[in-house]
């Protein structure tokens, strides 16, 4: 009898096991698996060269680009687009007339699709005509050519991010918020409580699951969200703006070095791993999870 | 010593009128319960004494000092919240020197008062604990001591009691009330919850939509109720009201007055005015005898030892224990000796 039920137990997990298999697990495999072996070219075909991919690699001065890049990126915008968040998640949640319209206005940019927001974004980086530089040419300043120059290409993209994804993490900080009994807010106030203390004493605490929650997040948006990338600047100029997932975009589908782009992705689904799981602890012992 | 002074008090929200009009003054070091059905605005009361909502109109005054448009804090009272408000990440020592430490209390001062309401709430085994881990007494606990380092000279309380069991409810009333006495803390309690308001109180103000029905202590209260509301409010059963046209003598009372009567006050009489038994329910030491006057419901409460009656029965009441009230529900002071 039970030998029976664990046939059908498998015989109904099948589909979904083969799928998760197949399209899942088999590709992660396969990346790491080519990682060390070579790009078959031609009628040539791939051969196992060991660790120089890794090598090739180290010594690659565009590699390393974007990864400073990458880390530049992801420092700015994880912190900045929490605190944004957070900013306008408490803004919106006092007693404010007109607050459903600011909470839609500010989870606007969200929907829309990362493609879009660029254009929208070329736009106000427009070099004299854009929104930026209108305001600047009121202030007497000449016109800069925000994604055009490497000084500020890499910057031009991080605010577009910034501003892409604040609008979602208010979402989940607001729902943290309103979870909070405004009794203890109260209580606190009773006490002498100035608002700078209440909020870094009693709502910061009480926030800190969704904070790790909305950063881990960020952090995965930080290595994932290129999308703008492509069309703003192309990981230009003179890969000034490049990422690293961009630049494994490139590897693998413009110049077809597959074992290349392959490695790359080892890489940063490395970084990923040991961010995603350091901040679990660094920030759990510092967590109360009611 | 300060005394609270409430002054011709109203809250409005939007076409609520939550408070209306109330004034009542709180002796300095007494016990003043506000008592009232759900929603009849006691919250609302006590929120705009502690200064959490903005008042409509009228005054508050605390120690002699208008506090009426100060913040909370400015308001000098402690606060016991119907949820008790624990901050959940903080252990209950951090909970209870909270205020204090946002006061910048020193540290010496801060365990002595620490150290002091713990051993008088029997709180010290469970200083490291977090709130979440407590029963419900014991949080209550926590967040009377919490109110009582503040050591501020006003305490108001919430319906503190009210999530708590039945016999919890007993013990940390009179608790509460010892401790208000000990300390000489000028308390507000508010409660829904009669007998709590009779055990504890030094003055109880009986509230009902908004505004004041009376002012009293409890014995006060319990034989000279100002109106019908607070004739049945408080009292189990609630005070029978039998219309005037049934009761011989009281033919020259406006139609629509009422002859309110105990149900401890009234006894089986052949004499007296006629009504039909309905049910009789047995209460171990008395049982209470469901009767009709036409169509007034009326409850006797007699020993259980005594015959238990049927079919029509005579009802009457000893001179002295009646209560007359008018078309409008309040009590009529000459009528008074029946
Ligand atoms: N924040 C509020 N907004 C609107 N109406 C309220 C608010 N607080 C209380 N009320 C209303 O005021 C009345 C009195 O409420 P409350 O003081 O809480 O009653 P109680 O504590 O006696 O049960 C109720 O009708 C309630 O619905
Ligand atoms: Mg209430």
């Amino acid at each position: 009898m039970i030998k029976r039920e664990w046939i059908h137990a498998w015989l109904l997990l099948a589909p979904a096991l083969l799928l998760l298999f197949a399209f899942t697990h088999l590709p992660a495999v396969q990346t790491v698996f080519d990682s060390f072996w070579s790009t078959p070219r031609g009628r040539r075909p791939a051969v196992f060269v060991g660790l120089d991919n890794y090598q090739r690699m180290l010594a690659d001065p565009i590699f390393i680009k974007a990864m400073v890049n990458n880390a530049i990126y992801a420092l700015i915008t994880i912190p900045a687009s929490i605190a944004l968040a957070l900013s306008m998640a408490l803004f919106v949640s006092g007693k404010i007339r007109g607050r459903g319209t600011l909470r839609m206005a500010y989870f606007t940019p969200t929907v829309l699709p990362l493609i879009a927001v660029a254009n929208i974004w070329l736009f106000f980086y427009l070099p004299g005509f854009g929104l930026f530089d209108q305001i600047r040419g009121l202030f007497g300043f000449g016109p800069i050519n925000w994604v055009g120059q490497p000084t500020t290409a890499l910057y031009a993209i991080t605010a577009v991010t910034i501003w892409n994804q604040a609008g979602f993490f208010m979402i989940f900080f607001l729902a943290a918020l309103q979870t909070i009994p405004e009794s203890l807010r109260e209580a606190a106030a009773l006490e002498g409580a100035s608002r700078w203390t209440i909020f870094w004493r009693i709502t910061w605490p009480l926030i800190m699951p969704t904070t790790l929650f909305v950063s881990v997040n960020a952090t995965i948006n930080a290595f994932r969200m290129v999308d703008h990338v492509f069309i703003m600047t192309q990981g230009g100029p003179n890969n000034a703006s490049i990422l690293l997932l961009y630049y494994i975009y490139d590897q693998g589908f413009r110049f077809w070095d597959t074992a290349y782009a392959a490695t790359l992705t080892v890489v940063m689904v490395a970084i990923l791993c040991v961010v995603g799981i350091g901040q679990f602890f660094l920030l759990d012992r510092r967590v109360h999870y009611r | 010593m300060s005394g609270i002074h409430v002054s011709e008090l109203s809250k409005r929200w939007g076409d609520v009128h939550a408070v209306h009009d109330v004034s009542f003054e709180v002796e300095p070091g007494t016990l003043t319960v506000l008592l009232g059905p759900s929603g009849c605005g006691k919250s609302t009361t006590l929120r705009l004494i502690a200064g959490l909502d903005d008042v409509s109109s009228g005054t508050i005054q605390i120690g002699g000092r208008d506090v009426t448009n100060a913040p909370p804090a400015e308001h000098g009272v402690a606060m016991v919240f119907q949820s008790y408000a624990l901050f959940p990440h903080l252990s209950v020592r951090e909970n209870i020197i909270f205020g204090l430490k946002v006061r910048r209390v020193d540290a010496a001062e801060r365990d002595r008062r620490l150290k002091r309401a713990s051993e008088l709430l029997n709180l010290s085994e469970l200083l490291d604990r977090r709130p979440n881990q407590l029963s419900g007494g014991q949080q209550q606990r926590v967040a009377l001591g919490r109110a009582i380092v503040a050591e501020a000279p006003v305490c108001l309380m919430d319906e503190p009691l009210s999530n708590l069991d039945a016999k919890l409810r007993a013990d940390m009333r009179v608790e509460i009330r010892a401790l208000q006495q000990r300390l000489g803390l000028t308390m507000v309690y508010v409660t829904h919850d009669q007998v709590e308001a009779m055990t504890m109180a030094d003055t109880i103000v009986v509230m009902n939509q908004g505004r004041i029905e009376q002012i009293a202590s409890p014995r006060e209260l319990y034989t000279r109720p100002a109106t019908t509301f607070c004739a049945r409010f408080i009292g189990t059963p609630p005070m029978n009201l039998i219309p005037s046209e049934h009761v011989h003598g009281h033919e020259e009372l406006p139609p629509g007055s009422a002859i309110g009567v105990r149900a401890e006050d009234l006894h089986l009489d052949s004499a007296g005015v006629p009504a039909t038994v309905e049910s009789v329910e047995y209460l171990g030491a008395d049982e209470l005898i469901t009767a009709r006057i036409g169509a007034a419901k009326v409850v006797v409460r007699q020993p259980a030892r005594a015959d238990t009656p049927s079919g029509t029965v005579g009802l009457a009441w000893s001179p002295g224990v009646a209560h007359v009230f008018g078309p409008d529900g309040k009590r009529l002071e000459e009528a008074q000796g029946i």
